[in-house]
């Protein structure tokens, strides 16, 4: 089985949530604006505490000196970052 | 002028019929008719006259007994709860004035307390004193709060005694049995209704499992049982629940969802179940034995002797049967100017009926929406996958909290055994709560887990961190 990338695990699990709480979402490309991705602020809390228990990581209370993200390029980075 | 003497228990006990009534415990059981003549006390009763009494016992039979024998003759009675935490003893002795501790255990558990401990057991012997004038004793229950020392709450018999109405005259005779500790509000209610009432009385016992606690039920031909939702859930998730035949069940202490009312109904068809509002400070509020979930509306507007108003979104009591007040030295006033107690339980108007929503502590605040956990628990206890939930606050980066839950299953998983079965059965939960709730109440995710921690006072365990 090959072994889904960070960015594959978000994306899937962003596809999941939207589909759970019926949200058309925009196309998932590094300069989306995540205000304009079409999840509220919910998905997001939900988004982030499924990939804490997928990747056992937080990357927002990791540490106390968070760059909120602003776009999906972003976002990725974060969980990458923390995955090291 | 008239002078009315006050009621007591043991005056209430020896002026009934008492033949074949009895109050079993795990290892004995006495007859009410040697009790009512009866003494299991160490001392003359008398030397106890006019004093502040605590009743701190291992076993139910011996504080049952205590009660009956002390009740007009002490001047206050403290009911300590099994649980009591020893370091929360000497403020407690100190607050309520003790001048004795009527006790079970060996007195050097006391020893630190500095008061005479005076021993009661079984068996019960002849009481050879005199009878002498009955005062009207207070009787002093301690709440069940999770944090620090209980607070002391002041009843009196009358009180305590004002919702229990002469019972119709029945075919077989009544036994009367309750999950709860009877030195608990809902214990306390039971206990008084069998002895007021033409009834026995089968005792609890912590040490003991609940499926021995139900053949003990069977064998004594229990008819009447109360408890919590969590104490019933617990007893129909029993392969031997069916061992009992009761013709009544009572739930109080906790919410009791339309699930568990259905549960009770289909395990038992034959029983009446009844919910009843109460609590150790406002006392029996109501009963509702329509079968329904929540109150009617009717309740809050009518007239009678409990009046009750909503507030702030939460529920307020006026009541005889409310204790009298707190006691201690900074004890807070039990009720506002106009006589109301505030239960802190938090309920809704939907159409004609009133729904409790939950405890106002308990709010789960997910980015300044709130949930209440009971609220949700009850549509997932819906699915009939579910024998009981629990909903708790998961802390989030984004939203401050986020709503999760802990599930535990009953017997019928017909999928249990094909691949997947968990999470297509998470999905179900979760679809039925986007069905009936708002999308910040929906649980973010579901655990199954084998059991949920019910506490000594019968409900559901809830950390409030």
């Amino acid at each position: 089985m090959v072994k889904m990338t960070t960015r594959e695990k978000i994306v899937s699990q962003i596809e999941t949530i939207a589909k759970q709480q019926e949200k058309q979402i925009a196309a998932l490309d590094d300069n989306l604006v995540l205000t304009d991705s079409g999840l509220d602020s919910l998905c997001f809390a939900l988004l982030v505490a499924n990939l804490e228990d997928k990747l056992g990581y937080d990357p927002f209370t990791a540490s106390d000196d968070v760059n909120f993200p602003v776009t999906f390029g972003d976002f990725v980075r974060l969980y990458e970052d923390g995955a090291h | 002028m008239a002078h009315t003497r006050p009621r007591t228990l043991g005056g209430i006990l020896r002026g009934a019929g008492l033949t074949g009534r009895r109050i079993l415990g795990v290892d004995a059981s006495v007859s009410l008719d040697a009790i009512a003549v009866g003494t299991s006390l160490a001392v003359d009763r008398q030397t106890l006259a006019g004093r502040s009494v605590l009743i701190a016992t291992d076993d139910q039979m011996t504080a049952a007994l205590a009660v009956i024998e002390l009740d007009g003759v002490a001047r206050r009675m403290v009911l300590s709860p099994p649980d009591l935490r020893p370091d929360y003893l000497a403020a407690i002795v100190d607050d309520a004035e003790v001048d004795a501790i009527v006790s079970d255990r060996d007195p050097g558990t006391f020893a630190a307390i500095g008061k005479p401990v005076v021993g009661c057991g079984l068996p019960v012997a002849a009481y050879e004193g005199a009878p002498s004038e009955p005062c009207a004793t207070e009787w002093v229950l301690l709440t069940s709060g999770t944090t620090g020392v209980p607070k002391m709450v002041v009843h009196s018999l009358d009180g305590l005694t004002a919702a229990i109405t002469t019972p119709p005259p029945r075919e077989r005779p009544t036994v009367w049995a309750t999950f709860y500790d009877i030195r608990r509000y809902g214990g306390l209610q039971i206990f008084l209704r069998a002895m007021l009432g033409d009834s026995s009385l089968v005792l609890s016992h912590a040490g003991e499992t609940i499926v021995d606690h139900l053949h003990r039920l069977a064998a004594s031909g229990v008819t009447h049982i109360s408890g919590t939702p969590s104490h019933w859930r617990r007893t129909i998730m029993c392969a031997t629940a069916n061992a009992i035949a009761p013709d009544y069940i009572r739930l109080s202490g906790e919410i009791a969802d339309q699930a568990i009312l259905n549960a009770l109904h289909d395990t038992f068809p034959d029983a009446a179940i009844g919910h009843a509002y109460a609590s150790t400070e406002a006392g029996v509020g109501f009963a509702v034995d329509d079968g329904l979930e929540g109150f009617p509306a009717s309740l809050i507007e009518g007239g009678g002797d409990v009046s009750m108003k909503v507030e702030d979104g939460s529920l307020r009591i006026r009541s005889p049967r409310g204790a009298d007040r707190y006691l201690g030295r900074n004890a807070e006033p039990l009720t506002d100017a106009d006589g109301f107690i505030d239960t802190g339980d938090m309920i809704e108007r939907r159409g004609d009926r009133f729904y409790f929503v939950g405890r106002r502590g308990g709010i789960i605040n997910v980015g300044g929406l709130k949930v209440h956990p009971e609220e949700v628990e009850a549509v997932i206890n819906r699915h009939q996958g579910v024998r009981m939930s629990l909903v708790k606050a998961r802390k989030s980066p984004i939203m401050g909290s986020i709503v999760v839950a802990e599930v535990v299953l009953n017997d019928n998983q017909p999928a249990a055994s094909g691949e997947g079965w968990d999470d297509a059965l998470k999905d179900e939960i979760i679809h039925l709560c986007r069905g009936t709730l708002p999308q910040h109440k929906v649980p973010a995710t579901i655990r199954f887990v084998p059991a949920l921690t019910v506490t000594a006072a019968g409900k559901l365990a809830r950390d409030h961190a």
